[in-house]
């Protein structure tokens, strides 16, 4: 390895350019200091943006707390704001649309993912242009990309209703993406998946790179079809890394908040209303601090359980 | 699977044709949209909303300059009663019987824009280096836990986040400033700086530094010179996405900025012309927001995945 023994040439001249002495005096940390001198700081800012208005929304989600009317007498309403989330049917409908939203955006943009991984896969010439090409979407800012597919989806002048009309030869004022109730919901799934599919894609090449090539040599030895190839090699292989990119966007997917605010805001009435748009109606609109603190707890621990799995299958990714 | 097979059978050779053919057509279907917008903001505001849409249009400049000014609507004879235009501008500015007012906001939230994003950024890195560092060659006591922590702030939904931080800001005073979303931003990105950080750094052999301990450098230094110029690449690639991210934001920004220091992101969707939102515009202000990050993404393409995957995934 080149590479390595020229890193331990470099290392050993700068060794050598520096004057002992100086190096004495200035050795004066020990490795622990340096190990906490470093790492403090992070957490320290961490604590104090993360930590502390953690505890603090914990502590206001038993009060009747409002935070547009900071003076008014605050009382302690013990569990009552957590029953009456839990009882709220608004906030089941909420979970209902994002369970919805979730489930049907990671369902097609694991289809599609692995189906352009396996494609880019078989090394056609200029696969990584296109590669790059594919991936553009993933990067955008969720916020502008919702605002400009709204543009897409208008009625009659939008180019995807332009174009959705002339293939299914219907008039395009005939269908409305973002403002009917039953085509709503799948318009977020649409533009999620427009936007995500490549970042399935990417997690499932990187699958697809670490198979070793013997494996299919030795099924080619043992005159295994292409099917039971598939089912035996690639699939089983693939799965861990597909797992890490459902769950990623799964955790990404239940806390969305930017591309449906600016889609849909919602809308219309509360078809497309996930939790994290009714958070902000309860905490930002109608200024129900105390209870909007409830929600966001129930949230965390939702998100926290979730975090917990991912960690869990991450270590099972790299331990291969 | 690197590196062409010596035997290609023609049905190989046909099968990866056909996946080349398929993978094109999916990457021109997805480019529509983006391509769509970019082309929106050079058509005249009643171009944009024709109907049926026009495919070709006829090419115009407006959209920018709605995007960099305001102006009003004035009486012909008022126009008329004006000394001549003063560039290509104000030409076509009255064209349309309305006078350039002044400068827009745009300008403004851009620079808000780089600065947070900037800043945040400088701050995120420093402090991830640091303690990636810190955690990839030192026995830390709760390690795991301390990690898990700093990737579990990241995962909490920004408006659950947000009610909270924006009572803070409030009795602090920092709603609606630059320090206060740089210091959101930089915790946000610092769970992703450190995580991919410390798989950069752990991938850098131990043996360098320690060669430089026994000749005589103090941690410290062996750190700044030895550790650091073997992590260059990983710490421009973190910082491109530390970037990214605050470039992208929306959620905190709509919600704790009106003005002062809003970003671009909830800027942009409400530039409003005369009966509505003005698409050329917007779409004009959308693609000088997208250059810079399909720049960067071409720069970062080898490092996306890292990236993405909080570096769980690294080839």
């Amino acid at each position: 390895m080149t590479h390595t023994s020229s890193l331990h040439a470099l290392a050993r001249r700068a060794g050598a350019a520096t004057p002992p002495a100086f190096a004495a005096r200035v050795r004066g940390l020990s490795d622990r200091a340096v190990a906490w001198l470093f790492i403090t700081p992070t957490i320290v800012l961490l604590l104090a943006i993360n930590v502390f208005p953690l505890i603090w929304t914990i502590r206001l989600s038993f009060t009747n707390y409002r935070a547009n009317r900071p003076n008014a007498p605050l009382r302690w309403v013990g569990l009552e704001n957590y029953t009456s989330i839990l009882s709220d049917p608004d906030v089941w409908h909420a979970m209902q649309t994002t369970a919805h939203f979730v489930v049907w955006s990671i369902a097609l943009q694991v289809l599609l993912g692995f189906g352009l991984a396996l494609l880019i896969n078989r090394q056609f010439r200029g696969h990584g242009f296109w590669t790059t090409v594919i991936l553009l979407p993933m990067m955008l800012s969720p916020a502008v990309v919702g605002n400009f597919w709204t543009f897409l989806f208008q009625p009659q002048t939008g180019l995807f209703n332009t174009i959705v009309a002339v293939l299914a030869g219907r008039d395009p004022s005939s269908f409305q993406m973002i403002g009917d109730v039953a085509l709503a919901p799948w318009a977020i799934v649409l533009v999620d998946t427009w936007m995500w599919t490549p970042y399935v894609m990417l997690i499932c090449l990187a699958g697809l790179r670490s198979i070793p090539d013997d494996l299919y040599e030795a099924a080619e030895v043992d005159r295994a079809g292409p099917w039971r190839r598939f089912w035996s090699i690639t699939l089983p292989m693939v799965l861990p890394f597909l797992m890490l990119a459902v769950l990623f966007r799964g955790i990404e997917n239940f806390k969305m908040f930017d591309m449906v605010n600016l889609l849909t805001s919602g809308g219309p009435g509360s078809t497309t209303e996930v939790a994290s748009i009714t958070l902000k109606r309860e905490a930002f609109e109608k200024w129900r601090t105390g209870y909007s603190s409830a929600f966001a707890v129930i949230l965390f621990v939702t998100v926290f359980g979730l975090a917990n799995i991912y960690v869990k299958v991450l270590n099972g990714v790299k331990q291969r | 699977m690197s590196g062409a097979t010596p035997i290609t059978s023609k049905a190989q050779a046909w099968g990866r044709r056909i996946a080349g053919a398929a993978v094109i057509a999916y990457a021109l279907v997805t480019l529509v949209p983006i391509l769509w917008i970019v082309q929106t903001g050079f058509k005249t505001p009643s171009d944009a909303i024709a109907y049926p849409p026009k495919i070709v249009a006829e090419p115009s400049l407006e959209g920018y300059v709605n995007l960099f000014t305001t102006r009003s609507r004035q009486a012909p004879e008022y126009i008329a009663a004006l000394p001549p235009a003063d560039g290509w501008v104000d030409r076509l500015v009255r064209s349309r019987n309305m006078v350039v007012a002044g400068p827009s906001k745009f300008g403004e939230r851009f620079v808000n824009s780089l600065v947070i994003g900037f800043g945040s950024t400088f701050l995120a890195v420093f402090l991830g280096t640091l303690a990636a560092y810190g955690f990839s060659r030192f026995k830390v006591p709760l390690k795991d836990d301390l990690l898990f922590f700093i990737l579990s702030t990241r995962m909490m939904p920004p408006i659950a986040v947000a009610i909270p931080i924006f009572l803070m800001y409030r009795a602090l005073g920092l709603t609606d400033t630059h320090l206060g979303m740089i210091l959101l931003y930089t915790a946000v990105n610092v769970s992703l700086a450190v995580w991919l950080l410390k798989g950069f750094i752990d991938e850098i052999p131990r043996e360098y530094e320690e060669a430089a301990l026994i000749d005589g450098y103090s941690r410290l230094a062996a750190f700044r010179k030895v550790v650091l110029p073997q992590a260059a690449t990983g710490i421009a690639a973190t910082a491109i996405f530390c970037l990214i991210f605050a470039w992208n934001e929306y959620a905190f920004a709509v919600l704790l900025t009106s003005g002062e220091a809003q970003t671009l992101p909830p800027f942009i969707p409400f530039i409003i012309g005369e009966g509505g939102q003005d698409w050329p515009a917007v779409a004009a202000g959308t693609t000088l927001f997208l250059v810079p990050i399909v720049v960067f993404t071409v720069i970062l393409r080898k490092h996306l995945l890292r990236g993405i995957t909080f570096g769980a995934v690294r080839r």
